[in-house]
């Protein structure tokens, strides 16, 4: 197959006007607590179900995103989100009861950076006026869909993720104060031939690299034109793989590169093996952490990038591989 | 991509932390030699009281059963299971717990389609062999059987 570039957008227009992270307990108690917009701390939030606590926490999220942009619902031209459930309820049940024009998307753990790609293109090219990307993910819909229950007396493997509970919202709009959304690389579907369920870093790592590489080339810039390069949720096992994949190419990311899956849990005392992940995990790291920074002008220049694992337990069942995916969205302080 | 999977394969086996043995094992073999040991204590104990063996070790799988499904109600089963590794999943106790869990986790689904059906989705696959390979056993021990006497 002949290898197929793909195109970098370039945007003029999109900024980011409001922004809000919603996390669970443990969430909290990781190195950057205290740094969200709420903390729920009953995984259930109240609800009867995991389930409608998940779609708690992203109604929740748009809320606050809502509230800070001192805007009603009604004035917002559409909202594009996802999440991990099957039919992506945590977004439609979620988000119903705003009424504003939906779009929804699957990325798995990339979900974030896709939505605001999506809203940043179609703000740029003057569809809407106003967008918002929304996502989330809770650990316990996450375990009971894609592996075992709550309590069962499973051991979860060393290069496992812990899916994080938490939310994350973004309203695009045209403006003109920071953080700007300036370029965006939509993914390829990366399969590397993984089948491990149990390890998404691996089957990710690939995408996150050719994503990457990609935007570099088409932006004419290097990773050290950047003041970080923000991967979604490849964990332990997946950043060491994109070091690795990068070092084949002679060049070292490392100085420049986070990752949100080693950053939302205590790596040393909360016991999440290799890290966390879930489309709230980059998400809520965005709205909690990394966007306040570019907004300030701490970080003028960030990279990005959410890796999805585009994972199916069927599909696994009967012998296939994981599929990977990242998105990479450039966001810029001035 | 500018590698084959053969290759990142590899890297991703070099790059993946196997389970600690050292310490994963010690501990599986303490918690199990743990619940034998209560298993034993427990079918001692009822000998003590008058009961027959055959229904003293019934008593014990009974109690050792009922044990865990209550910790697994407390949430406290999976906590335990988490360093005690195959030392909680091997016993009876594991056994309980497979079948427990599921219940405990889809009553939300209701108790028909919800618990009903999703209770077995463990344990399931254990029965059907298990009852499969009892069959298979005791039709070579009648064939068997045919030619000894």
């Amino acid at each position: 197959m002949k290898f197929c570039e793909g195109k970098t957008f370039c945007f003029r227009k999109p900024s980011i006007l409001s922004y809000a992270a919603v996390v669970g307990k443990a969430e909290n108690e990781g190195p950057y607590g205290g740094e969200f917009d709420e903390v729920i701390d009953d995984n259930k939030g109240g609800e009867d179900t995991w389930e409608q606590a998940e779609t708690l926490f992203q109604r929740r999220a748009v809320g606050h995103v809502l509230r800070k942009a001192e805007l009603e619902p009604d004035k917002i031209d559409l909202i594009i989100a996802g999440d991990l459930l099957n039919q992506c309820v945590g977004s439609s049940y979620g988000l119903k009861d705003y009424y504003i024009p939906y779009l929804g998307i699957y990325g798995a753990c990339s979900t974030f950076a896709e939505g605001l790609l999506l809203s940043a293109a179609l703000v740029n090219a003057g569809y809407v006026d106003t967008a918002i990307a929304s996502t989330s993910s809770h650990f316990s819909t996450a375990e009971r869909q894609f592996r075992f229950p709550l309590n069962y007396g499973g051991v979860r493997t060393p290069t496992a993720q812990w899916t994080a509970t938490a939310a994350g919202a973004a309203l695009v709009c045209s403006g003109v104060k920071p953080p700007f959304i300036r370029a965006a690389t939509v993914g390829k579907i990366e399969d590397m031939g993984i089948s491990d369920l149990n390890n998404m870093g691996a089957a990710m790592a690939g995408a996150a690299y050719d994503t990457l590489t990609r935007h570099f080339r088409h932006r004419a810039s290097h990773p050290q034109d950047y003041d970080l390069i923000i991967t979604g949720d490849l964990g332990q096992v997946g950043s060491d793989l994109l070091y690795d994949l990068f070092e084949r190419d002679g060049v070292d990311i490392r100085k420049y590169h986070k990752d949100c899956g080693l950053m939302i849990y205590d790596m040393k005392s909360q016991d999440v093996h290799a890290g966390g992940s879930g489309c709230g995990c980059s998400a809520s790291m965005m709205c909690g952490h990394f966007l306040k920074r570019v907004q300030s002008g701490e970080l003028k220049r960030i990279l990005y990038c959410a890796t999805g694992a585009l994972m199916s337990p069927t599909m696994v069942q009967q012998g296939g591989s994981i599929p990977g995916i990242a998105h990479c969205v450039e966001i810029t302080s001035e | 991509m500018n590698i084959s999977n053969e290759e990142y394969g590899e890297l991703a086996k070099k790059r993946s932390p196997g389970s600690r043995m050292y310490k994963t094992l010690p501990m599986a073999f303490l918690v199990g030699g743990f619940i034998c040991t209560l298993g034993e204590a427990l079918l001692n104990l009822y000998g003590m009281a008058g009961i027959n063996k055959d229904d003293a070790g019934a008593l014990t799988s009974m109690t050792l059963v009922f044990l865990s499904i209550l910790f697994t109600g407390l949430e406290w089963y999976d906590r335990i299971a988490q360093h005690a590794g195959a030392g909680t999943l091997v016993p009876i106790t594991g056994f309980a717990n497979a079948v427990a869990s599921p219940a405990l986790e889809f009553k939300s689904e209701g108790y028909v389609l919800g618990l009903g059906a999703k209770m077995f989705v463990i344990a399931g696959p254990v029965i059907v062999y298990g009852i499969s390979a009892s069959v298979v056993y005791g039709i070579i021990y009648y064939i068997i059987g045919l030619f000894g006497r």
